[in-house]
């Protein structure tokens, strides 16, 4: 068996492991490239279905393109979404953009706190992300069941053990889980298993008129582009074996201080 | 290939890594001068370990205390780098980290030598199934590259790893601080003519998938989609194909598989191990999530007591009485611990306590324990296959233990799982047939039943040896399609290949008979000559030939297998009794009707019979 059908029939295992063990499950699509794989996964483990909803945070800053990529393909293959948003914060004014936030307290209100409105609101008690291993230091920590507790808090120093695919599914009232199918695959897995698939994706990720393309997903103020060449999936396959620049380096909030990231993600940040 | 890297805390991972992943070219553009500026900041001394241990918390601490995963290329492939923290109070994150790796690579401080987490992990190693290790002797700088230093750790450490039942592949002196020997040879080690990391690293192996092994499908959810009712799985050993019979157990139903499901993917009839599939059924049987799926002829057991060996995470120590859930593939049962036979420090092999007396294991220890499920559990031994012979112990909420299954004497016998019973020892060495019948209290011998397909010869084979396993005597049965599975699946069904086929089996059977064990055959064997060759390599009396007779109309008439119907539309080419020839025996020391007899008269006449044979036989008659 290759190495993208050994990834893949894990993050299957994973996925139907989530679905029997909770019943109030959502999963997040950010319409980036990772978790679009992982709707795809979702189709490959359902037999063509998606036995969940999908959930969107939708910070009103994504760059426009990717809000009409996601309603074609909510119409195309079906799909059941739920889009969040935090509408006080938004009505207030109180963002990055604006000057009125630093850009952690930003993704701190539109993401995180946007999320925990959306999981309490429709009842969610797993959702899942997909986030990698290989993205970032503290993700590469992350459990394939990672519970969070009431205030969506992460306690990495007391995770729970896991081993042989026997994951973590019993829980204290109010507590929820994160479930992370794609924790053990690269960035070049993905876009490898992109390419095998044959996946639509979001015409942002490859080189436009200018030379620039986006590597990484995210709100427009805080999301640069690189400069590639790479107008296919191959191209970028071919990119990324040569390069050796982080896959987050265009993303700003990360930088704000040397453990910003950490913080986010300990307070409930995808 | 994924590589965990284990061994005491301060004995140099998380540097080792850093430093393999500078010296392979393997890290992001900015990442060592982002770690020596902000060692700088602080003002502190930069650390290669600082890579790995990138959270605040080990920052501050300068232990691991998770399990960090981190990619790098060889010039021949990729690789999964696992860091598994050596502190003895993140053993949870160690094993973690170990469960799902390929190989370990294990750090000894030559300076320090070998501690406690040193011995502790490798036993782990050992328990979580890894089987390939490396050792490398760190900080060979401190002591000078000390040739003789290196000999001592490799002696003293060799011996402890046989003695957990592990074998290094090599033992590399290197310095992590300094990069000796990690990507190329180092002039400080010139008497070191071994592998360096990297080259040991390219040498191991990569985890193959079971595909050679009994089937072993894990149900993990019955899906309705589309009208259709998909069981949706991983194969976690074997292969299976469309047509074949698949058995589910724990409940014994059984069906043919109708198709193979994938969605986006090439159709293909057939699915391997490692493969998450959905399959359709024939037959309108019941199948739930925790259901394995075998074939036939393997089936794995299933039973409400199992005998394991686990180590204990929980924050509350493991004990007798108490209630814990089991979590075996996609099982899930309430269960107990019977007995505690003993309790093993991982770090040294000590016993603790008397054995036999202990009540408890505690956190970090490892126990040899009976299990007592509320319903019956399907599992193998792990050491025959690994996937379904392992489990976790849930307390509460939290995984707290986990366990392999290690042998005992597992009767392969569906819903008789009340019996208590020795256990069954081979005894190996300047032992007799005559020393191991006296204490087995009969003779060992070879009962041959033959018969036509669907004449009740399994039937009345598995029941008798339940009946006898249960009187204490040493049994076992051969059947048909168990060895056509192993033993003879390079045979046929041709008139040359039914010979060898049961020339064989007579052997093996032998060999079970000279051990003292009533060994019963089960299988169609229909020439005179083939029984009469088995018959003359036993000794007098030793062979008894029990003739299952029905006529063939019955036997048409049951066909369980469906085999009649198949060989009736020539789908299955010499089929005894249709398409070949059946010899029945001349002069047969049973004959059974079984158009007339029930199993369980069937079965008390052959314990009659054997009741005789052993009073014949002399000491102890009346044990069978």
């Amino acid at each position: 068996m290759d190495h993208l059908s050994k990834l893949e029939n894990q993050s299957i295992y994973i996925l139907r492991e989530a679905h029997n063990k909770f019943e109030h499950l959502a999963m997040l699509w950010s319409i980036g490239k990772d978790s679009t794989v992982l709707l795809w996964l979702a189709r490959k483990a359902f037999f063509g279905h998606v036995p969940f909803p999908l959930v969107h945070i939708d910070t009103s800053y994504k760059i426009p393109s990717m809000i009409e990529y996601r309603d074609k393909l909510v119409l195309e293959w079906g799909l059941n979404l739920v889009v969040g948003r935090n509408e006080p914060v938004l009505q207030s004014g109180v963002t990055y953009p604006n000057g009125k936030a630093t850009r952690v307290e930003c993704c701190g209100t539109l993401k995180k706190d946007a999320l925990k409105q959306v999981l309490d609101q429709h009842g969610f008690t797993g959702v899942i992300v997909g986030v990698r291993r290989d993205e970032e230091p503290t993700r590469a920590k992350e459990r394939y069941f990672s519970p969070r507790d009431k205030h969506m808090e992460w306690n990495v120093e007391d995770q729970p053990p896991e081993l042989w695919d026997q994951f973590k599914t019993d829980f204290e009232p109010g507590a929820h889980i994160r479930v992370h199918p794609l924790l053990h695959w690269t960035e070049l897995n993905v876009w490898e298993y992109i390419e095998r698939e044959n996946i639509p994706m979001i015409p942002l990720y490859f080189s436009n008129e200018q030379g620039m393309r986006y590597r990484s997903l995210g709100c427009a103020p805080c999301t640069v582009p690189i400069r590639s060449n790479a107008r296919t999936v191959r191209d970028i396959i071919e990119e990324l074996r040569a390069s050796r620049t982080p896959e987050r380096a265009g993303r700003a909030q990360d930088k704000e201080s040397e453990d910003a990231f950490e913080k986010l993600r300990r307070d409930g940040y995808m | 290939m994924k590589i965990v890297i284990v061994g005491h805390v301060d004995h140099g991972k998380s540097t080792l890594i850093g430093r393999l992943l500078h010296d392979s070219g393997s890290l992001p553009e900015g990442r060592v001068e982002q770690l020596r500026q902000a060692a700088a900041r602080r003002r502190v001394p930069f650390e290669w370990a600082n890579l790995m241990d990138s959270l605040q918390a080990e920052r501050d601490q300068n232990i691991s205390i998770e399990t960090t995963q981190i990619w790098f290329h060889s010039a021949v492939r990729e690789y999964v780098i696992i860091d598994a923290p050596g502190h003895k109070e993140f053993l949870k994150n160690m094993v973690t980290g170990a469960a799902s790796a390929d190989a370990a690579l294990l750090l000894v401080d030559a300076h320090e030598g070998i501690q406690e987490n040193s011995r502790r992990h490798a036993y782990l190693l050992h328990l979580l199934g890894i089987r390939q290790l490396v050792v490398l002797v760190n900080k060979m700088d401190l002591v000078r590259y000390d040739q003789e230093v290196h000999a001592r750790i490799v002696s003293e450490y060799s011996q402890w790893l046989r003695s957990v039942g592990l074998v290094s592949l090599a033992f590399i002196p290197i310095s992590a601080k300094e990069g000796d020997n990690l990507t190329s040879h180092s002039p400080s080690l010139p008497w070191w003519t071994g592998p360096t990391v990297m080259e040991a690293l390219d040498s191991l192996k990569p985890h193959l998938a079971p595909e050679s092994l009994p089937l072993r499908f894990v149900v993990q959810d019955v899906y309705r989609f589309d009208a259709r009712r998909i069981i949706a799985g991983r194969i976690e050993a074997g292969s299976l194909k469309t047509g074949d019979r698949v058995f589910f157990s724990p409940g014994g139903k059984s069906s043919e598989v109708k198709s193979i499901e994938r969605w986006a993917s090439a159709p293909n009839s057939t699915a391997e191990a490692g493969e998450s599939i959905g399959i359709t059924l024939t037959e309108q049987i019941f199948v739930e999530r925790g259901a394995i799926g075998a074939h036939v002829e393997s089936p794995p057991y299933e039973l409400t007591r199992l005998k394991a060996r686990l180590f204990w995470m929980g924050r509350r120590p493991l004990q007798l009485r108490s209630p814990y859930r089991i979590k075996l593939a996609a099982q899930e049962a309430e269960c107990e611990i019977e007995r505690i036979e003993r309790v093993l420090d991982a770090s040294t092999l000590a016993t603790v306590g008397t054995p036999g007396a202990v009540s408890k294991v505690d956190r970090h220890e490892v126990g040899e324990v009976i299990i007592r499920t509320r319903k019956p559990v399907a599992f193998d031994l792990a050491e025959e296959i690994v996937a379904t012979g392992r489990f976790v112990i849930v307390d509460g909420l939290d995984v707290a233990g986990g366990g392999i299954v290690i042998p005992d004497a597992y009767p392969r016998i569906r819903h008789d799982t009340q019996q208590k019973s020795e256990h069954i020892y081979w005894t190996h060495g300047k032992v007799t047939t005559q020393q191991r019948e006296i204490r087995n209290g009969h003779p060992g011998c070879i009962l041959w039943l033959t018969g036509l397909s669907a004449s009740g010869k399994s039937t009345i084979a598995t029941e008798l040896e339940r009946q006898l396993f249960n009187r204490g005597n040493q049994v076992c049965v051969l059947d048909g399609d168990n060895v056509r599975h192993g033993l003879c699946s390079d045979l046929g069904f041709s008139p040359e290949d039914r010979t060898e086929n049961i020339r064989r089996i007579g052997e093996v059977a032998k060999l079970l008979a000279g051990y003292g064990v009533i060994c019963v055959t089960a299988f169609i064997s229909p020439y005179r000559a083939d029984r009469d060759l088995v018959r003359k390599i036993m000794p007098e009396g030793r062979f008894i030939e029990v003739y299952i007779n029905a006529p063939i109309e019955i036997c048409e008439a049951r066909d369980p297998k469906g085999l009649y119907a198949k060989a009736r539309s020539n789908q299955i080419k010499n089929f005894t009794g249709v398409s070949a020839p059946y010899e029945a025996p001349d002069r047969p020391e049973l004959e059974l009707r079984t158009d007339i007899l029930g199993c369980e008269e069937c079965v008390s006449s052959i314990i009659e019979f054997l009741n005789a044979f052993a009073e014949a036989w002399g000491s102890n008659a009346g044990r069978i």
